[in-house]
């Protein structure tokens, strides 16, 4: 039952992938061509149209994972041959090219390709290795879940600052206003943390610091604690302090869901708008190929 | 002196304001009683601008009231322009606490103390029954309500909930939000809720935002003006007592089912059993003359039949025998039977020729044909198929059909004679059907719809009976005994036992004398057994198949403890019992050592498996116990990219009928909020027009019937089933194009804590009247190629559908994993 999709159907995209690779080698190295190998001979036209094909077949996924209805295939086999065959393209379209790149647009097809293809590995890569990492940071509690408990943890500290001197409901007010999860896409990527706060400051103004994994925070109840000589306060600010811990690695946890769901997702930016641009530079190619002949 | 009414009618729902305005419409002397302040109160305390159907569709509508589908204010408002214009003598606050007499003489007793008298008494009180009071002095002041249409109405006011229920809990977490809550309980925890429920009044509770006054009671209520509130409430706490000064109390206490008042008044019920009905003949008389039970309260859930009736009673009592409304629509069914001339004379010939409906009473019986399908068949034809999930019941009017148990051998068939019936192990067990059917000469068949059949198990203890009996002589003979005659099994089946057990209840415990074979009718039982002081769940036996065969094959105490996963039926044979069977069935003794062989070959794989046990209790806990196919997600391959949740949304309408990320995760296993197409399934039950249906495949599946009512989604325990209304907007084509259609990821979300937009779907209830809400929910993509859509469309292979037979590999090969 659990089976990724690489073990789909006992590996039957694999062994395709590998026919094609192998009878491509093997005809590429057989032919003979007068000139070069170069794309414009028999071998060339063969590999090409395979080549073109696969790729019209590859982005068509895009309409297949939008086609609820369809029974054609399931999309998890789709999804198996589109990596196997697609994986075999380099090898097709690489023999296609017969080594013979130049400042032109056919080399600038082939690059497209290349970085569609390479962005489909990573893409692949992820697919397979985070959704576990993921399940593993979330134990079970689901981001909205431990959101939530965020929010009760910022309850809890207002309650116990309430009954302290202002300045800390002050400051718990500022640290909630101040927290970041992402923010931007390379804080999201990056696991970064954005957060600010505002300190009281020397003079009675307050003063924007960085907050980044509530160091500033609990910082300041440190010096707080240590300066504290009331009982009843220095109690006060230890609960503060655990409270304001926990809330910590709560939000680590968030931030790294949100950075693995991120990785997940952003490697499609790049696989699919390029495959659009490479469409397009695949039917200049092929017309500019033909008109030229 | 009062003066004396023909009719007087108690409660003006649908059936006593269609009753009372016929009354009028025909000059009869009458009187109709409301409780409340304002006719119909049950369809008054719909939602704002529900839409209400008039299901059955085919029936028609036979009343001096308009009745047509339309919002619930167009109908209400009609229906107070036909009480003018009838001129019908209705009295508002005139709740009847108790008839007496006889019939020409009876007293109706009011809440207030006087008293109406009548000849005739029509009763259609319904079912909503009455909420319990506060029951202290002051429980009359204007500040106590007991319903909460609309809690963001109140803003800044000091207000007291009691109760401990759903309700009471529900209602103190939205008032909440704007007031300052006190929720009374009277014990010291809260056990009647449901558990979302509980978590989230705990979790109020903690965060201070209600404050939970546990065993306590109200003892009185009073008014203090110039006060610092306008009521004064004080409590007996368990600490002392408490003076709480308020602007209002909501009293969620339930209501007190109607049935204690109905018995009260002399009418009978056939059955203890709290879903029996009373005993009514065709003029919907009640055992007590001139006593006429009509609507909700005798069995008729829906609006168009209440009316009909109250209509019709009407009719009955001025001597003028009208046939039902439904007459025709009998007719109609029984146009086909070969023989048949009117309505009365078939019906007649059925209760004659069955016996498991010669004590049925004649208008029930009318009901349970009017849900029937009556089936004309050649001989040879398919009546269902062995395999096959309908859960339907047969009784065979004419004819007879051949019943053929071993697909290997087709020619091996018993033949069943007319008056019997067949298909009672589906229905009872909600399981495949365990033989193929055929037709045999001039056959003519009964098909009942289950709910129609458990109606009638309910209040006709003799259907029980005869049902639970063949029952068992059916299941030994296909468990234990295929060769056996069922002449010969009768005695055995008298000696065995039906066992019922609530969920988590134990059947026998590890180390007990092994006395007993247990044969699982309904519902599933767990196999544990403790290893270092923790109880394991080693397997888990599903209906139809039976447990502690070891003991009685010689191992004389238990090896195992097992325990009801869910509300279970077992029939248990006893060690002597068996041997007679053995001795009937040489060849039982090999079968059975072979599946006790087989047995501890499995529970020795699981139990090699630390976690196998952890796994298979939790998915136990999730519905798995009664799941017939159930979505799980492996969160080892789920991206998360939520493609399953968009195809169902668009092979369904718009709405997607899981919720991937919801619902609990344990070690890699992930429940999504998706239907178990449970083998009982809990939403079936009190469905007004019986729109929850089993297809053939197993789906359970809502049909186009449904009026909205919402009774499913309550009594869902998992969940699974919203009301919808049409489908959202699609997605602009770009969005389509790059990301489907949820426009929302990762990089959309806002990410401040302090200024997150909450996207809250609030139904205000105000503005343009609401669109037709419906219950949706998973029906297994029925009618589609290639199965479900959600895990057709699943990239990654981590959305996967479980059936209860792959449930045990499916464990082996998780629990291998972490
Ligand atoms: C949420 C919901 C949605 C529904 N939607 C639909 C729908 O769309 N279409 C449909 O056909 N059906 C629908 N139903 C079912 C329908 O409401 C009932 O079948 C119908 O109301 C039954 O009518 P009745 O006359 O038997 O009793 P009720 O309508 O229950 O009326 C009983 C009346 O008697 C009064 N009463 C009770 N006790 C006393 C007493 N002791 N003295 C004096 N008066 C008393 C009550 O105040 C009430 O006004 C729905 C039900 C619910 C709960
Ligand atoms: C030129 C070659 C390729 C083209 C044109 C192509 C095109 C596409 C398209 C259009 C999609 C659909 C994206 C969406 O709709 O969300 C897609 C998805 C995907 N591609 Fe490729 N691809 C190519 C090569 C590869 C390769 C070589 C791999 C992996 C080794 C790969 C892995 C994937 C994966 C994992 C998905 C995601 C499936 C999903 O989430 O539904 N692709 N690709
Ligand atoms: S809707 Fe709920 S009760 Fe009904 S079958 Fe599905 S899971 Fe069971
Ligand atoms: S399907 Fe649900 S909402 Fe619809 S009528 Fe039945 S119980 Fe009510």
């Amino acid at each position: 039952m659990h089976e990724s999709m690489l073990d789909y159907a006992q590996r039957r995209y694999l062994k395709i992938a590998l026919v094609l690779c192998v009878l491509s080698i093997i005809a590429y190295a057989w032919h003979d061509p007068l000139s070069p190998p170069n794309g414009g001979t028999w071998l060339g036209y063969t590999l090409g149209g395979i080549g073109a094909a696969l790729i019209l077949w590859l982005t068509a996924l895009g309409v297949r994972k939008r086609s609820y209805s369809s029974s054609v295939g399931t999309l998890r086999g789709w999804t198996s041959a589109h990596v196997y065959l697609g994986l075999a393209l380099i090898v097709v379209a690489t023999l296609h090219t017969g080594f013979q790149f130049g400042w032109n647009l056919h080399t600038l097809c082939y690059a497209l390709m290349l970085i569609v293809i390479g962005s489909g590995i990573f893409g692949m890569v992820v697919y397979l290795r985070y959704p576990q990492l993921m399940s593993s940071n979330r134990a079970g509690a689901k981001p909205d879940v431990l959101l939530e408990e965020i929010n009760d943890l910022d309850q809890r500290a207002l309650r116990v600052a309430n009954e302290m001197p202002r300045r800390f409901a002050d400051v718990l007010r500022s640290n909630r206003e101040g927290t970041r999860i992402g923010g931007s896409t390379r804080a999201i990527l990056g696991g970064l943390d954005l957060s600010t706060i505002n300190l009281p400051a020397v003079g009675g103004a307050s003063q924007q610091v960085s907050n980044s994994e509530q160091a500033a925070l609990l910082d300041w109840l440190g010096d707080e604690l240590a300066r504290s000589t009331d009982g009843d306060l220095t109690k006060r600010i230890g609960d503060l302090l655990s409270v304001v811990a926990t809330r910590r690695n709560q939000l680590r946890r968030l931030r790294r869901d949100a950075q693995i769901r991120g990785w997940l997702e952003i490697w499609l930016y790049i696989h699919v708008p390029v495959t659009l641009a490479l469409i397009g530079t695949l039917i200049a190619h092929v017309v500019s190929v033909f008109l030229y002949w | 002196m009062t003066t004396k009414v023909a009719i007087a009618v108690v409660g003006s729902g649908p059936g006593g304001l269609s009753a009372a305005a016929r009354a009028a419409e025909v000059g009869v002397s009458h009187v109709l009683l409301e409780q409340t302040a304002a006719h119909s109160n049950t369809i008054q305390k719909y939602q704002k601008g529900k839409h209400v159907m008039a299901e059955p569709n085919i029936l028609p509508l036979r009343s001096p009231m308009r009745f047509e589908a339309g919002t619930r204010e167009k109908i209400l408002g009609e229906w107070a322009e036909g009480l003018t214009e009838h001129k019908v003598n209705i009295r508002y606050g005139a709740e009847v606490v108790g008839i007496s007499g006889a019939k020409g003489d009876f007293h109706l007793k009011l809440q207030d103390g006087s008293e109406v008298l009548a000849e005739n008494v029509i009763l259609g009180i319904g079912l909503q029954g009455n909420p319990r009071r506060l029951g202290v002095p002051g429980d009359g002041l204007p500040c106590v309500q007991y319903t909460l249409d609309d809690p963001d109405e109140y803003k800044g006011e000091t207000i007291v909930v009691v109760g401990a229920g759903d309700a009471a809990i529900e209602n103190a977490v939205a008032l909440s939000k704007q007031n300052t809550v006190y929720l009374v309980n009277r014990s010291g925890e809260f056990s009647r809720c449901k558990d979302g429920n509980l978590a989230l009044i705990l979790k109020t509770v903690e965060a201070g935002k209600v404050i939970c006054l546990y065993s306590t009671q109200c003892a009185s209520l009073s008014e203090t003006p110039g006060g610092e509130k306008p009521y004064l409430l004080s409590l007996n706490t368990s600490t002392g007592d408490m003076q709480l000064p308020c602007d209002r109390i909501i009293a969620r206490l339930g209501a007190t089912p109607p049935r204690k008042f109905v018995e009260s008044c002399g009418i009978k019920f056939p059955s203890s059993d709290p879903s029996s009905l009373p005993v009514l003949s065709t003029s919907y008389e009640s055992n007590v003359p001139g006593l006429y039970v009509i609507g909700a309260l005798g069995g008729y859930p829906l609006i168009k039949q209440a009316m009909n009736q109250g209509y019709e009673v009407v009719e009955f009592i001025r001597g003028n025998p009208v046939a039902p409304a439904d007459e025709p629509l009998l007719a109609a069914k029984f146009a086909g039977i070969p023989g048949h001339r009117s309505v009365s004379d078939t019906l007649q010939a059925m209760q004659q020729r069955i016996p498991l409906f010669t004590e049925v009473n004649p208008l029930m019986f009318r009901e349970l044909l009017l849900g029937s399908t009556i089936h004309v068949l050649n001989p040879g034809d398919i009546v269902f198929k062995r395999n096959d999930y309908t859960n339907s019941f047969y009784t065979i009017f004419n004819g007879g059909v051949e019943i053929q148990i071993d697909d290997n051998n087709p020619a091996k068939r018993i033949p069943l004679m007319p008056g019997q019936f067949f298909g009672e192990m589906g229905l009872l067990s909600g399981r495949r059907r365990t033989a193929t059917v055929l037709a045999g000469k001039d056959c003519v068949l009964i098909e009942t719809p289950r709910r129609d059949v458990l109606k009638l198990l309910s209040s006709v203890d003799a259907a029980r009976a005869v049902i639970d009996q063949t029952f068992i002589v059916r299941a030994i003979q296909s468990g234990f005994a295929p060769q056996a005659k069922t002449a010969d099994l009768l005695p055995i089946a008298a000696k065995s036992k039906m066992n019922r057990y609530k969920a988590g209840q134990v059947v026998f415990s590890e180390g007990d004398e092994a006395d007993a074979l247990h044969l699982v009718r309904s519902g599933s039982l767990a196999v544990l057994r403790a290893v270092g002081g923790r109880e394991i769940v080693t397997s888990y036996v599903a209906a139809g198949n039976y447990v502690g065969e070891m003991g009685l094959m010689g191992n004389t105490r238990r090896s195992a403890t097992v325990r009801a996963t869910v509300a279970t039926e077992t029939i248990s044979l006893d060690a002597d019992t068996f041997a007679e069977l053995l001795q009937k069935n040489p060849a039982l003794r090999s079968e059975l050592e072979e599946t006790v062989r087989q047995r501890i070959a499995s529970n020795t794989r699981l139990q090699g498996q630390d976690n196998a046990g952890a796994l298979i209790s939790f998915l136990l806990k999730q519905g798995l116990g009664e799941a017939t196919d159930v979505l799980l997600i492996d969160e080892t391959l789920c991206v998360g990219c939520d493609n399953c949740e968009r195809a169902c949304a668009a092979t369904h309408g718009g709405t997607s009928r899981l919720d991937r990320a919801a619902g609990p995760t344990f070690a890699n296993v992930h429940v999504p909020t998706s239907c178990r197409h449970c083998e009982d399934p809990h939403c079936m039950k009190d469905c007004p027009p019986d729109a929850i249906r089993r297809s053939p495949n197993g789906e359970v599946f809502v049909g186009d019937n449904c009026i909205g009512c919402g009774n499913c989604e309550r009594n869902c325990p998992y969940g699974v089933i919203q009301l919808a209304g049409p489908p959202p907007e699609q997605p602009s084509l770009a969005s389509w194009l790059m990301f489907g259609s949820k426009a929302e990821n990762v990089f959309g979300e806002v990410q401040g804590l302090g200024r997150k937009h909450h996207h809250h779907h609030h139904d205000d209830g105000h503005g343009a009247p609401k669109a037709v809400k419906k219950a949706v929910k998973c029906d297994m993509c029925k009618g589609q190629d290639g199965g479900p859509a959600c895990v057709r469309a699943c990239p990654t292979g981590a959305a996967l559908r479980v059936s209860p037979e792959e449930f045990v590999a499916f464990v082996q090969q998780e629990a291998s994993r972490f």
